[in-house]
């Protein structure tokens, strides 16, 4: 049998009945399946902090919110452009931009306060390690789910694409963990919570470059 | 250039507001500028330039798959160029070939030139062997004997629906196998 390129045309064209959906539908879809088993992990082994219902009045343990949350649009707005074969990061990348400005506000505004505690044990904290690998394991389904959903689209830089799933995942799952964790110090949160949005990065990076390629 | 490369753009916009005859002279339109642009990657790479049509039925294929990608308020040309570009370098890789593929061989200063079809494809007919026997009869009943969704679900007893479902599943499956 053969099928040369005008049949095959031929069978493309009878196909435009079909409807595909949209990347972000897909992708929303799929970050909505993963959630459950991160909401899981965070409930099953860590759980909100007891003293929560006064902490959401400190402005520095409202901002690991605001700085997670929007890693997590940010990501998603820049992956959804990605998806698109003939996009590039020129002029989309600006968007990541947000939440380190936001991160840095708040240090600046943390610095100009009378601090009780040292910097270096700020920015250490307490809870270095369980960020560590909370925030990872919490990410992973997700970074799973935003993979799926991109698979959707048809990114030419497939590593690319999966670095920015990797970091839409850790926003996500960091913004849970915000919950959990008692250090609220912004030095805190931009050097593990940024370590590991990068450790999401590189994985996402690694399964994008293969998953991701169309 | 300019001129064609907006027809594109509005041959895209009526397929995908379901005009199934736009997105059908759209396909016969890009082909040829697709094969040049694959022979002249082939022969770039030091490749025989006879493997060409395989790359053309790969991109269609990708096109076609990937088309709720194109953004309906840009052109049509440099998405289409960007598939075409990743499709070849693709399967210069898969040749064996480290290489990168000029920008300039999809840009839109692309000459006018138009190939004919000269070599036949062997990778995609090769797959369809491959595939479950109601996609693959559905797919020979509408590409090579031309017979409508209608006549191709009268033929084997089945709803146009089924026909639909079995043909976009063929095509999807296709793509699947020709990029293990």
């Amino acid at each position: 049998m053969r099928m040369d390129t005008d049949q095959l045309i031929r069978a493309l064209a009878a196909d435009n009945t079909h409807r595909p959906r949209t990347v972000g539908f897909v992708l929303m879809l799929a970050l909505l399946a993963a959630a459950p088993v991160s909401l899981l992990i965070f409930f099953a082994e860590l759980g909100v902090r007891p003293d929560v219902m006064t902490a959401i009045h400190n402005p520095f343990f409202d901002l690991k919110f605001a700085v997670t949350i929007a890693l997590a649009i940010s990501a998603i707005a820049v992956s959804l452009h990605l998806s698109r074969p003939e996009a590039s990061l020129r002029g989309f990348g600006w968007w990541l931009l947000v939440p380190a400005g936001l991160l840095a506000a708040g240090i600046s505004g943390e610095m100009m306060m009378p601090q009780r505690v040292p910097m270096m044990t700020r920015l250490v904290g307490s809870n270095s390690k369980i960020c560590m690998t909370a925030v990872p394991a919490m990410a992973l389904p997700l970074l799973a789910g935003a993979l799926i959903g991109l698979r959707h689209g048809a990114p030419s830089r497939p590593a690319v694409a999966g670095a920015i799933a990797g970091l839409l995942s850790s926003g996500l799952a960091a913004a849970v963990y915000a919950a959990h964790c008692t250090d609220d110090s912004p030095l805190f949160v931009a050097t593990w919570y940024t370590l590991a949005a990068a450790l999401m990065a590189a994985i996402g990076a690694l399964a994008g470059s293969r998953m991701l390629r169309f | 250039m300019r001129e064609r490369e907006d027809e594109w753009t509005d041959l895209m916009r009526s397929a995908i507001s379901g005009d199934g005859a736009a997105y059908h002279r759209l396909l016969k339109a890009v082909t040829p500028v697709l094969r040049a642009a694959a022979r002249r990657g082939l022969a770039r790479a030091g490749q025989p330039v006879d493997q060409s049509e395989d790359i053309v039925q790969d991109i269609l294929l990708a096109v076609h798959l990937k088309r709720h990608t194109w953004d309906a308020n840009a052109p049509f040309a440099p998405w289409l160029f960007a598939i075409a570009r990743n499709k070849l370098i693709d399967a210069l890789r898969r040749r064996g070939k480290r290489v990168f593929v000029n920008i300039d061989d999809f840009a839109e200063t692309l000459p006018g030139e138009a190939a004919e079809q000269t070599a036949s494809a062997g990778e995609v007919a090769a797959q369809l062997q491959m595939l479950p026997a109601r996609q693959r009869e559905v797919l020979q009943s509408i590409a090579v004997e031309n017979a409508s969704i209608k006549d191709t679900a009268a033929k084997y007893s089945m709803s146009e629906g089924a026909v639909r479902v079995a043909l976009h599943r063929g095509l999807a499956s296709l793509t699947a196998k020709l990029r293990e």
